[in-house]
């Protein structure tokens, strides 16, 4: 299966960019890893008539750090979190959520900002970054625009970016206390998208009290979902076996899925309680251990 | 780690493949790697809808694209009386689409490019115009007389393709209302797709001038096709030369004849050039033959000690548009009659309804011997629910109703008879290696802390290597093999053989079993399939017949030139042919040993120093007609947890010990067996084609379509028992596809094991976790 | 539009179409055939080449992308008519049936040893996770690659004390 035909361009900064998006409109799509626009050329599901490859455009590659985030370039592969050891201490949901995408091939190429922009609801990053407050900056002809992933998801395969935009890259906040996360992921194998994604991260105090918490949500809805009832609910409060149960059933009836053939509606949200669950406990678990360490 | 090519005495040493020198350095020849000058590309349009009337088709826009050569459809193909082709069931097939379309993704015409891109974009200027009819997609509905008869060619109005029964009908009846205990149980095998990585293809080179045609194509059948070629185009069958290149595995996919392949042949004849037709993964799933599909319901009755006292069994056989499985011609149903599988049953009786819906046609034999998988993952899930009923160890209950060794040849109610095994012992020994008490102890433990662990068995019969020739045959083409040997004049030796390897190694253990009978290395043997202008004529590679046949023909022409070496030998040493002895590498003179020739001065003798009046050379040709099947068995286990949580199943642990008879080469042999067990394990947990109500296919390409990967695929453990096949000449039986008939059953039985204090008898394969989930939450018992 | 790129440590170049996929650039421009094709969805990985050392799904790269780039395919591993490691590793431990697959799991397997030298068997299996085998059940590859690690330390120690 072969792409239908179309005019390749790869520009080498980001003005040229955003030009060529503005000049040719509709008619041109973007490239980032490729790893879902070039299948659906394949498959001849998408044809656009101009394809701007974003890999060269310096501006995008790279990653910095400040005192309160981490911005990850738009260029940003999936492996670059993965093998990075340096962010487990304070973006370990990164790393966790890394490994579970797609394999290790399509995760040389793929990138965060691909995986955001492309919006499929079953897609792993949308789900962690919701959980991390995370937020992508869009260049446009107007300039740079902040959106947070949560107004980024509109629909499913749908964002809020206009055509002429291109996410340069991601800010995720720094935690400001103890924290511990955990990803999980329910698949029909390596390689599947999820039948049911859970990223969830937890920030402590000195006191062990929740100060900050992050439950996103993958395959469950039109878009990647944030459980926000029970994230309210582990505020200020210790994690326990009576407040983690209580989260997991709030994340639960936050999860909207439908019946397909990974399973029925009722089946995907029961996991999303499991998963919570079984998140939460291990965050618990993973929190006690530095807790131990540390004195 | 394996032995060197050069190994003494090769038969049975786990010696290096020899195919692999290439293999691991990209210089594999598949079919795609086939340039020839002036090459055209084929590219399929395909029906969107599963079933309906085609009202018009424009080719203009496709036509008027530059570098599209030309456009068929099947009024084209009409006129040239091509629009069907026969399919090795019997039955036929349209090429590509006239009147109306019968599944989803169905051939509706072809475009011929200079490149493959432009052929798509070309196809995609097809433009056809559908009246969409009513879908057919439930047998069982099809079957009824409201449903609309699909197949409007045919004379019988009626969706039914075949009724085929065997065994005693009454009796069985009879002996199943005396029966104790009688269970029923309702179950299916899927549709799968054996799905080699590498797709079917072709390339037609049609020379005008020399009215000659060179197919290359992805074949395990060379010959056969040449034939089918040769009866269908109309051209002489010896201006026909079948290439089967190197072969990305078959597991079935590449017995039959498609719709593409003619295509390419027909673009190829009226353009003068080379067409090449590669599918993509998708037209492979879609359309180029499934497997399996049966519907099966089984009762089983069994007296107070267990013994069964008889099975009946009925099956609705879901064949799709057109009956294209490649069951030999007078098994519709293949050899489900194997259904009786390792046990002794006093009687027994299985129909099977073929059955016409609007599905992509097929019903091929994916990595087994004709529907064997199908009856032994019916009989071996049967006797565990059986087993559960009487409250029986399901080792037990197999044990009790053993064929015992000494009934060997046994004659099985079903009419087949069996050459040899000792499945008590088989058994025994898969029990011994994974420790059955000790897992059973561990399963009471974990059950009394409300953890679900299974153990499941399997211990299954199969039976291949069709032939005998009196019995089986394809569209006339009786079911021999054969093989061709010369032996040059300084000992080196080439074999060519009417098989064709996929993968199995062939080129390596038919060169180990001509070695070991002329005393030569396997590296001394070249060996050579899937040419059909050098090769003998043979059936080709499918259901494990190949060593059963072509082995047995290897074997027995070494044999030949053995015995005409053993004459120039009595020569060389100048003593009577009487006073010659074989020793497994020279010849030797009797009651003097240090007079001996190796085969090596044979060969050369037998073209400068020949006996006076004998004809020159050193070769022979058997085409072997074996005198009965072979039933190679096995006892696999597995050991499964299942996650309360999600429904997922681990497995734990697999034990396979398989009984193949001789041992040709270990390393092979473990290997086929691991890639077998994987087969059966996909097929058990992810693998299925589904449709939608209006017969969309819902599996259509590897997104959804379940290939295992390493992270999933357990790890096997191999274990051995070898009874010879008394029949045999070399007492082999086959190998390349008892895992993946005989390990669906244990998956699924240690699934229920571990779910059925819940009183879960049976859930449908595959095994998907929320299958699973579904009935612990029905039970209650979901985290 | 015209490619420039190495390929097994080569220069060479291509006239293309834009739409024209890695894969097909080394299969049917540079006849380096070893790079396979056995899917539509990026499901497989029979076709993974190393593009400047990373391995990657080349039905999924555009020839343009590698342009200026080096490509490194299985016709590349064997040097001076050594086989690599892998590759002998691969053939003494029946790491392939059919060979449909080889190629990919060579070069992913390659760069799966140049992260980790002594991977586990588990480490292995994830890292062939993207590439499919119908054939071998994948038991013998993770074999194949554990000897293939095992010689090449025993070769970098040798080296390090001829150093
Ligand atoms: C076999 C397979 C399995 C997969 N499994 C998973 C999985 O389990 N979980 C998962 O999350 N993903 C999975 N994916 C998808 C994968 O993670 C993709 O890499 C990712 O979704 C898209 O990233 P990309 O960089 O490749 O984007 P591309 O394919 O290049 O682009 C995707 C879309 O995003 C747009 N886009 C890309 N970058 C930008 C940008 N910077 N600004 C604006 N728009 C942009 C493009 O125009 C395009 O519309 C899988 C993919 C494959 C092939
Ligand atoms: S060909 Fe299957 S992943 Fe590239
Ligand atoms: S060896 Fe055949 S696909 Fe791997």
């Amino acid at each position: 299966m072969f792409p239908n035909a179309f005019d390749y361009a790869a520009p080498t900064s980001l003005e040229e960019a955003v030009d060529l998006l503005g000049r040719y409109g509709d008619e041109a799509k973007l490239m980032a890893g490729g790893q879902s626009l070039l299948p659906m050329m394949k498959l001849r599901l998408a044809a656009p008539a101009w394809l701007v490859d974003i890999n060269r455009v310096p501006e995008l590659a790279g990653r910095t750090e400040t005192d309160d985030a981490l911005f990850l370039g738009a260029l940003t592969r999936h492996a670059a979190i993965e093998w990075d050891r340096d962010l487990d201490a304070d973006y370990p949901l990164l790393g966790e959520t890394a490994a579970l995408i797609a394999d290790p091939l399509v995760r040389n190429r793929g990138t965060v900002a691909g995986s955001l922009a492309h919006a499929d609801p079953a897609a792993d990053w949308a789900a962690c970054l919701l959980a991390l407050g995370a937020s992508v900056t869009a260049r446009g002809p107007r300039g740079n625009r902040l959106i947070t992933v949560e107004d980024l998801l509109v629909d499913a395969l749908t964002t809020t970016l206009a055509p002429d935009e291109i996410i340069t890259g991601v800010t995720v906040p720094r935690p400001t206390g103890r924290v511990a996360a955990k990803s999980l992921k329910l698949e029909r194998k390596v390689g599947d998208f999820a039948i049911v994604g859970v990223s969830l991260q937890v920030e402590v105090g000195i006191d062990g009290d929740v100060t900050r918490v992050g439950i996103g949500l993958a395959a469950v809805g039109s878009t990647a979902l944030r459980a926000r009832e029970a994230e309210t609910v582990l505020l200020g409060r210790r994690l326990g076996r009576e407040t983690i149960r209580e989260a997991a059933a709030l994340a639960a009836s936050a999860a909207d899925p439908v019946s397909d053939r990974r399973g029925s509606a009722a089946y995907k949200r029961d996991i999303v309680r499991v998963f919570v669950e079984r998140g939460l406990t291990a965050v618990q678990a993973r929190l006690a251990e530095g807790q131990a360490l540390g004195a | 780690m394996a032995l060197e090519i050069t190994e003494a005495h090769p038969l049975g040493k786990a010696i290096k493949r020899k195919e692999d020198a290439r293999f691991v350095r990209g210089q594999g020849r598949y079919l795609d790697d086939i340039k020839l000058p002036d090459m055209l590309y084929l590219a399929l349009v395909r029906s969107p809808y599963a079933h309906a009337r085609i009202t018009h088709i424009d080719t203009s826009r496709a036509q008027a694209l530059p570098g599209v050569h030309l456009v068929l459809t099947g009024e084209d193909l009409a006129k040239m009386n091509l629009a069907w082709m026969p399919t090795l069931a019997g039955d036929q097939q349209m090429v590509l689409a006239t009147g109306k379309v019968l599944f989803q993704y169905q051939e509706v015409a072809a475009v011929v490019a200079d490149s493959r891109a432009l052929a798509e974009d070309g196809a995609q200027l097809v433009d056809v115009a559908y009246e969409p009819l009513p879908a057919v997609v439930d047998p069982f509905w099809a079957l009824s007389p409201e449903a609309p008869v699909l197949r409007e060619d045919r004379e019988e109005a009626s969706n039914r393709i075949f009724h085929w029964e065997v065994g005693d009908s009454r009796g069985t009846d009879r002996a199943l209302a005396d029966a104790s205990t009688v269970v029923t149980e309702r179950i299916r095998m899927p549709r799968v797709h054996p799905a080699p990585l590498e797709p079917c293809g072709c390339i037609a080179d049609y020379n005008a001038a020399r009215g000659h045609l060179t197919w290359y194509v992805t074949s395990q059948a060379p010959h056969a096709h040449r034939t089918v070629l040769a009866m269908v185009a109309g051209l002489p069958e010896h201006k026909i030369h079948v290439i089967s290149p190197d072969i990305g595995g078959g597991f079935g996919n590449k017995v039959p004849v498609f719709p593409g392949y003619v295509a390419a042949i027909v673009a190829s004849i009226s353009l003068h050039r080379p067409v090449k037709w590669i599918e993509a993964r998708t037209e492979n799933l879609t359309s180029t033959n499934f497997a399996r599909d049966y519907h099966m319901e089984v009762a089983l009755g069994a007296d107070r000690d267990g013994r069964v006292t008889a099975l009946r069994v009925s099956t609705v056989a879901d064949h799709g548009a057109f009956d294209a499985a490649a069951d030999p011609t007078k098994f519709p149903a293949g050899l489900f009659s194997i259904v009786t599988g390792s046990y002794d049953f006093p009687v027994a009786y299985a129909a099977v309804d073929g059955v016409y819906t609007n599905k992509a046609p097929g019903g091929v034999a994916y990595r087994c011997s004709f529907r064997v998988t199908e009856a032994s993952f019916l009989i071996e899930r049967a006797m565990n629910t059986l087993a559960l009923r009487l409250n029986m160890d399901p080792a037990e209950l197999r044990q009790r109703n053993f064929i015992p060794p000494e009934r060997f040849p046994y004659q099985s109610p079903l009419g087949w008879t069996y050459d040899s095994g000792d499945y008590a012992a088989t058994l025994q020994k898969a029990l011994d290696i994974v420790d059955y008490p000790a897992l059973r102890r561990e399963q009471a433990e974990r059950r009394a802390r409300g953890e679900l662990m299974g153990i499941g068995l399997s211990t299954f019969t199969e039976i291949v290597g069709a032939g005998p020739s009196s019995t089986f045959d394809i569209l006339g083409i009786k079911m021999f093999d054969s093989c061709e040997i010369r032996v040059h004049p300084t000992g080196k030796v080439i074999a060519r053989l009417g098989t064709r390897h996929q993968g199995q190694g062939h080129e390596t253990t038919f060169a180990q079993v001509i070695a070991e009978e002329l005393g030569l290395t396997a590296d001394d043997v070249l060996i050579e399939e899937g040419d059909t202008d050098t090769a003998p004529y043979g059936l080709g590679t499918y259901a494990s017949r190949s060593t059963p046949l072509a082995g047995g023909a290897a074997a027995l022409a070494a044999r030949r030139v053995r015995d005409k070496a053993k004459k120039i030998a009595a020569h060389l040493l100048e003593v009577d042919d009487a006073e010659v002895e074989w020793d497994g590498q020279h010849f030797v003179a009797m009651g003097a040993p240090d007079r001996s020739v190796p085969m090596a001065a044979v060969a050369l003798a037998a073209y400068t120093n020949l006996p006076h009046g004998m004809e020159p050379g050193l070769e022979a040709t058997y085409y072997y007609d074996p005198p009965n099947l072979t039933f190679p068995n096995g006892a696999y286990v597995a050991v499964v947890d299942i996650d309360k949580g999600t429904g997922a199943v681990t497995v734990r642990r697999f034990v396979a010990v398989d009984d193949c008879g001789t041992v040709i080469n270990p390393m092979v042999v473990d290997g086929q067996i691991h890639g077998g067990l994987t087969e059966g394990f996909a097929i058990a947990f992810m693998q299925e084609i589904p449709f939608d109500e209006d017969g969309n296919c819902l599996a259509p390409n590897f997104m959804d379509y379940l290939v295992p990967t390493a992270v999933e695929t357990p790890h096997w453990e191999t274990g051995r028992t070898v009874t010879p096949s008394p029949h045999h000449p070399i007492g082999a039986k086959g190998v390349g596809e008892s895992p993946n008939v005989g390990s669906p059953a244990a998956f699924a039985n240690a699934v229920i094991d571990a779910l059925s204090p819940l009183g879960v008898t049976n859930i449908d394969i595959p095994l998907f976790p929320w299958k699973v989930w579904e009935v612990l939450r029905q039970h209650g018992v979901a985290e | 539009m015209r490619i420039r790129v190495t390929v097994n440590g080569r220069p060479r170049s291509a006239d293309v179409e834009p739409r024209t996929l890695l894969a097909y650039l080394l299969r049917d421009e540079f006849n380096l055939t070893g790079t396979h094709v056995g899917c539509d969805t990026t499901s497989c990985g029979a076709c993974t080449v190393l593009w400047d050392g990373v391995p990657v799904k080349s039905c999924t790269v555009l020839a343009g992308q590698v342009d200026g780039a080096a490509v490194t395919t299985v016709e590349g591993l064997e040097h001076d008519g050594q086989l690599h490691p892998l590759q002998q590793g691969f053939w003494d431990h029946h790491g392939l049936q059919c060979g449909f697959c080889t190629p990919g799991m060579l070069m992913t397997t390659h760069a799966v040893l140049q992260r980790r030298p002594h991977p586990t068997e588990a480490e292995i299996r994830h890292a062939i996770s993207g590439n499919l085998c119908r054939c071998t059940g994948y038991q013998n590859i993770v074999t194949a690659v554990q000897q293939a690690a095992a010689r090449l330390s025993a070769r970098d120690t040798v080296q390090e004390v001829k150093v």
